[in-house]
């Protein structure tokens, strides 16, 4: 797709413009959505489409009346409070259990790896409603439904094919001979993981945190049949708002996840880039 | 070799041709030794999410395949009954004798005094309606029946006792076990002449796997399409531009998916972003908006747009790695543009055509959010009904039969998809 030479033929020509034209298109169609209810979450009329007066980009047909409605409704705010209570537990365990998995997995060798591996990874195949199903009628056997660490212990489960998929992908590229090198410096395998391991391998363990944490974060299947009313969160409330009341608070919040998505695919970028950069993939 | 042994002086390592390590163990045993030390190790490491993982995970699947046929509660409510029952055959054509009313009643008693009865009522009305009626009524008159000729009281009591179909269903639904939840949900039933497909217009679960399937096919069909031209301009575009460019997918890949529904709500309502554009640029008039939600059309595009990162992502990852030698070889053999594409450079593609096509199909026959929101009534999934029937109708056995049914698809799909791509080669971001 590089510049078009000079004797291209007419027919060419169109034909490179046209397709960038459909490409252009097609990425409109992907970001327009998103793009859409940010100017919208700030409509003073509690009404989901523009108004003549935002569209005349006059400042009356603005305001930050959804925006106020989110932080003083003790409905969103118990809902913001319980999204950030559940996740970052469920990203701690997630990623502490996958870190060390994945480190087991990569060893040379592992007995029934593949079986393992299926097993692990299973909880990003199975369809949500499945594995809401299911852990419905075991954790109401058990106790666990309808209580804060039900609902963790599900979103760690859901979190975890993520962390084993980025450390592994990062031990891929390890060479086995620093650690070799650490412990014929008398290093014993405690400190060499600490010192020499996890330093090369932060990269694809802050990121499969980061997927574990949005899949908490953004997570509402699981949490609307394993949770009860006071583990509402945010995806939750946003949920029952789109199906019964439809109150244009839900673009102000929906605005602000897509800041807080920026934040994390930057992030993500940045940590890519570093980790390509460690392993010489990349001049950077 | 071994047969020459060599006399050395202090404790003597017998020379057998065996290698051995400074200590004389054998080497073999040694390295043995040694790899079965690794091999733990990785298991120790492993372990804690191995565990953590079956517990919450695994278990609960494997007790929701228990509960699509587990059937106890006939014969946990009415025990005495199941066993009179066992010697009555269901093709007679006669009622089943004295003792077995009498049974009945005995277990009836047991059953009004702990409440239960309903449940079983309930439980046997999925399989023939009517039963939850007959069962209510008879528990609020069994404790004024008097001793003998139960027969005659359950009749006078309720008719339906009388009736040869009523105890073949209970007879039927006595094992512990039942394959009833999965007819149910493919539609079928036992009827007295075997098994039967439901009348055409009950047939509510094959069509709504049936609309399932050809819904997601039509989606993996539309990411394909739209998709791939992305696809092939990320990764023919140089190294710096491509990267900004794939901001424009991953922001839609990171962003919640209610976000991304809350959005498709506003644009695609009658009085939304989109109508209220055709109606001031003039395309359609006021009074006639087009309907674009709550039905097939609504979820289409709602999921296209969600899973379309899915499909573009594998497609771009196999197309960065195609060489672009074939094509210019195929252009300087006289090949025109388009059979250049169409024979050298498509074929090419194809692995990841089928990685994407069977990631976004997994992931949209699975799908219950967007249906749930955008699909009104015509454009929902068999998970929505799944959900339906564990917090509605709370018919869990249906709900797990169903759920096994859609299982069963996926892991098949994935097998495929493993065979294609691997599971190892998963890529994310």
């Amino acid at each position: 797709m590089a510049a078009l030479p000079p004797y291209s033929s007419t027919a060419q020509i169109t034909w490179y413009y046209a397709f960038r034209i459909i490409c252009g298109l097609i990425f409109f169609f992907l970001i327009f959505p998103i793009m859409v209810i940010v100017p919208l979450s700030f409509n003073a009329e509690n009404f989901f489409t523009f108004t003549p007066k935002m569209l005349a980009l006059d400042p009356a047909g603005y305001s930050f009346k959804h925006y106020q409605d989110f932080f003083t409704n003790p409905d969103w705010q118990q809902a913001l409070w319980n999204s950030v209570t559940i996740a970052p537990v469920a990203t701690l365990l997630a990623t502490g259990f996958g870190t060390l998995a994945a480190i087991g997995l990569s060893q040379s060798h592992v007995p029934f790896k593949s079986a393992i591996m299926a097993i692990l990874i299973s909880p990003m195949i199975v369809p949500l409603i499945i594995s809401a199903a299911g852990m419905y009628f075991f954790y109401s056997r058990i106790g666990l439904q309808g209580t804060y660490w039900g609902v963790v212990m599900a979103h760690a489960a859901l979190g975890t094919p993520f962390v084993i998929i980025t450390v592994t992908a990062t031990l891929v590229g390890f060479d086995r001979s620093l650690t070799r090198a650490s412990a014929s410096l008398g290093a014993d395998p405690v400190r060499t993981f600490f010192k020499v391991q996890m330093p090369l391998i932060i990269p694809g363990v802050v990121s499969g945190a980061l997927f574990a944490f949005i899949t908490s974060f953004d997570e509402v299947v699981v949490v609307l049949f394993l949770g009860s009313a006071s583990q509402k969160t945010l995806p939750w409330q946003m949920f029952t708002g789109l199906r019964e009341q439809i109150s244009p608070t839900i673009l102000a919040v929906a605005t602000l996840m897509v800041a807080i998505s920026i934040v994390l695919l930057t992030a993500l970028e940045l940590l890519r880039r570093r980790s390509e950069r460690l392993r010489g993939l990349s001049p950077g | 070799m071994s047969s020459t042994t060599t006399d050395t002086s202090s404790n003597a390592m017998p020379d057998d041709g065996v290698v051995r390590a400074a200590d004389g163990t054998p080497l073999k045993k040694r390295l043995a030794r040694a790899l079965r030390r690794e091999k733990l190790r990785s298991l120790m490491l492993i372990a804690p999410l191995l565990i953590f993982i079956v517990l919450t995970f695994i278990a609960p699947i494997a007790d929701m395949l228990f509960r699509s046929v587990e059937n106890n509660i006939v014969e946990d409510t009415i025990p005495l009954t199941v066993e009179a029952l066992a010697d009555w055959d269901p093709a007679s054509d006669e009622l089943p004798g004295e003792p077995v009313f009498a049974a009945l009643h005995a277990d009836l008693l047991i059953a009004v005094e702990e409440r239960i009865h309903t449940r079983l009522g309930s439980r046997l009305n999925y399989e023939s309606s009517g039963m939850s009626g007959l069962f209510r009524k008879t528990g609020r008159r069994v404790k004024r029946m008097d001793e003998g000729d139960y027969t005659a009281q359950f009749i006078e009591a309720d008719e339906d006792w009388g009736d040869l179909e009523t105890w073949r269903v209970i007879k039927r639904f006595s094992p512990p076990y039942t394959p009833g939840y999965f007819l149910n949900a493919v539609d079928a039933e036992q009827t007295s002449e075997g098994l039967q497909l439901k009348p055409e217009n009950e047939r509510i679960y094959l069509t709504l796997f049936n609309r399932t399937i050809v819904m997601s096919l039509a989606i993996t069909v539309s990411c394909l399409l739209l998709g791939f031209p992305i696809a092939y301009l990320l990764a023919h575009l140089p190294l710096r531009t491509s990267n900004m460019l794939m901001i424009l997918v991953l922001l839609p890949f990171w962003t919640s998916l209610l976000v991304r529904t809350s959005a498709w709500k506003v644009l695609l309502q009658q009085q939304g972003v989109i109508n209220d554009f055709l109606v001031w640029i003039g395309l359609i008039d006021d009074t006639n908006r087009l309907v674009m939600i709550n039905n097939q059309t609504g979820t289409i595009i709602a999921m296209t747009h969600i899973l379309l990162p899915f499909m573009i992502l594998p497609l771009f990852s196999v197309m960065k790695t195609i060489a672009p030698y074939y094509v210019r070889a195929a252009k300087s053999l006289g090949a025109n543009d388009w059979t250049a594409f169409w024979r050298v450079y498509f074929p090419q593609t194809i692995p990841g055509i089928g990685a994407g096509a069977i990631l976004v199909f997994i992931l949209s026959i699975g799908y219950y959010i967007t249906p749930e929101l955008v699909g009104g009534t015509s454009g929902i999934f068999i998970s929505n009904r799944i959900a339906y029937h564990i917090s509605s109708s709370l018919n869990w056995g249906l709900a797990a039969a169903l759920g096994t049914i859609l299982l069963g698809l996926v892991l098949l799909l994935f097998y495929v998809y493993d065979k294609i791509v691997g599971i190892d080669n998963v890529k994310l971001g």
